[in-house]
């Protein structure tokens, strides 16, 4: 069995399990947010006037609560939703609630990680189709809507089809200026946007061994824009001493089995890679960066779950150290932590100086909610993860979906910009 | 079950403008109905009548797991999409939430059927009648879970 198909068996006790088949998954972790939060409240509203028992949860030390979507409050209903769920953490006796003003906070699927709320071989689902992401630490990590959240937070369990799985593998190490978010972005525009629906997409290969974790995790987050049911990479030392250095204790790696099977393999030469572009209005409509030189636009945008990590926010400041930005440019830190790292190493210091806007952690303008979004005919670079019309603001707005790198080296020109060819 | 047809000829119907991401913090369903497919036809909510049904193309409300859409959709009345393919968690959602059929068919079904066609849908039979241009047509049955989750009324009233 591949690592997917190892762990939907351990979860539902069974030895071993094959693609299409149904089965009840034990799940070890559970996230809802300021979106999902008050949609499943909805839910269990209707399950009570059902007569449904809500008055308990499955195991509320299995639950953690993210505030990201419309935080800092935007507004009235933004900071009623804020405030159920605080009723809901209270009632339920949740006691990982990130809470904006509170310390750490974030966007939850960097939490995911920053925090180490999940491990190798753990079953992982959340009310937000990006928990994708969080698969590259070697889980199985799934997005959900409000009744299946409801009904794992009730009863400990959900169904899954187990999926088959598509390995990508990429040899070789990626070469300077190509991050990451480009070798999704290829693959995405390879298979399209529904080229891994249903599916499980697995990453390997020398190239996602030299990987950073962070690197990694954008891999995974981006599955969803394939269609994928999950995206998974196995974990290997950097994953255990990455979680470790994060609080993690007791962290054991957990592997497929070395004669696994998978429905395809795709391989790519790390060296073939350059930096790319997702053009409005879909992930799958790629094109490299430099077809891209001639195209104006109005905002660059370095924020969410996708590319706001660490090294995201590195990667933009190394390019804009000692260079002006020439569009609006908004630099959004997926995190506290990350933001405090940021700061202490001089990277706010930076975006400040070359003119850039500093956020708090936020979904913000990434899902078109606030703190930054797109009027009509406005055109933006964004490190974020979708660019369907209307996705960052007005629907006759347009989003490019770009590396940070690429991001930052636009706001410095105001055109998009390779940064291999920044002066 | 007869309804009307709402036809869209387009792929990928997403979630942003199934409900745009700006009223995620809504959980009115009443509210949310009012804003239906405003990303792409903000003149859904006034046209759509109770038993209509949607037919579009290929991958269906991908994007978001937000329960909205299909909330929004099925609060509209609107009792089941016609697609020639799914995004998986908005499949999910429909039939977990029991708020909507999705129901898939082949291109040439997808094809043949018009805007404001009558149509009635039987799923017992996995066929879809269309009584406008006198028809019928296969649709893909569902899988023995989905099946068995819609005919208890969704996932909570289903006993595995």
């Amino acid at each position: 069995m591949n690592i997917t198909e190892k762990i939907l068996a351990r979860a539902s006790g069974k030895n071993t399990v094959s693609p299409d088949d149904i089965v009840f998954a034990k799940v070890d972790k559970v996230m809802v947010h300021d979106v999902s939060g008050p949609g499943v409240l909805k839910v269990f509203d209707k399950l009570q006037k059902q007569g449904i028992d809500t008055s308990k949860l499955h195991d509320p030390t299995k639950v953690w609560i993210a505030e990201d979507h419309f935080v800092p409050s935007a507004e009235k209903i933004s900071a009623e939703n804020i405030v159920k769920l605080s009723n809901f953490s209270k009632k339920y006796d949740i006691k990982k609630h990130f809470k904006y003003g509170m310390g750490q906070y974030g966007i939850c699927h960097t939490l995911s990680h920053e925090e180490a709320l999940v491990n190798p071989g753990d079953v992982y689902v959340g009310g937000d189709s990006h928990t994708n992401t969080t698969g590259a630490l070697g889980a199985f990590a799934c997005g959900l809507g409000h009744t299946d959240v409801a009904y794992v937070l009730l009863n400990g369990e959900i169904w899954f089809k187990v999926p088959e799985t598509y390995y990508f593998k990429l040899n070789g190490k990626l070469p300077p200026h190509v991050m990451a978010k480009d070798f999704i972005l290829n693959i995405i525009g390879d298979i399209g946007n529904d080229g891994g629906a249903y599916n499980t997409m697995q990453f390997g290969g020398t190239g996602i061994d030299e990987m950073s974790v962070e690197s990694r995790l954008t891999l995974t987050n981006m599955t969803t824009e394939a269609g994928a049911k999950n995206g998974i990479i196995e974990s290997d030392k950097k994953t255990v001493e990455y979680l470790n250095q994060r609080g993690a204790t007791n962290v054991s790696e957990f592997h497929g089995d070395a004669d696994a099977n998978y429905s395809k393999i795709l391989e790519y030469e790390a060296s073939e890679l350059e930096p790319t572009v997702a053009k409005p209005f879909s992930p799958d409509n790629i094109t490299v960066a430099r077809e891209l030189s001639s195209t104006e636009l109005d905002k660059s945008y370095i924020g969410s779950c996708t590319g706001a990590k660490y090294e995201d926010l590195l990667a933009a400041a190394k390019i804009l150290k000692g260079r002006q930005v020439k569009i609006r440019t908004e630099v959004l830190p997926a995190a506290i932590s990350i933001y405090k790292r940021a700061v202490k190493d001089g990277l706010i210091e930076i975006f400040l100086d070359a003119g850039a806007t500093v956020g708090p952690p936020t979904c913000g303008a990434c899902c078109g909610a606030h703190m930054g979004v797109l009027a009509k005919d406005e055109i933006c670079v964004s490190t974020t993860n979708r660019n369907f019309p209307g996705r960052m603001g007005h629907v006759e707005s347009q989003t490019y979906l770009a590396s940070p790198q690429v991001a930052a080296a636009s706001a410095v020109t105001g055109k998009l910009t390779d940064p291999r060819d920044l002066n | 079950m007869i309804g009307n047809v709402i036809k869209y000829e387009r792929d990928n119907i997403d979630t942003d403008v199934i409900i745009p991401g700006t009223y995620l913090k809504i959980h009115d369903y009443n509210e949310l109905a009012t804003h239906a497919m405003e990303g792409l036809d903000p003149e859904f909510p006034s046209k759509v009548k109770d038993g209509d049904f949607i037919v579009a193309g290929k991958n269906f409300g991908c994007g978001s797991s937000r329960e909205h859409a299909p909330i929004a959709l099925s609060t509209c009345g609107i009792k089941a999409v016609i697609a020639t393919s799914f995004a998986r968690i908005f499949y999910r959602n429909s039939v977990d939430g029991a708020f909507l059929l999705p129901i898939e068919v082949d291109d040439e079904t997808y094809q043949k059927i018009s805007n404001s066609d009558q149509l009635e849908i039987n799923i017992e039979k996995n066929e879809i009648k269309n009584i406008t241009k006198n028809e019928i047509y296969a649709m893909k049955p569902f899988s023995e879970i989905i099946a068995k989750i819609i005919a208890a009324g969704g996932l909570f009233k289903y006993k595995k």
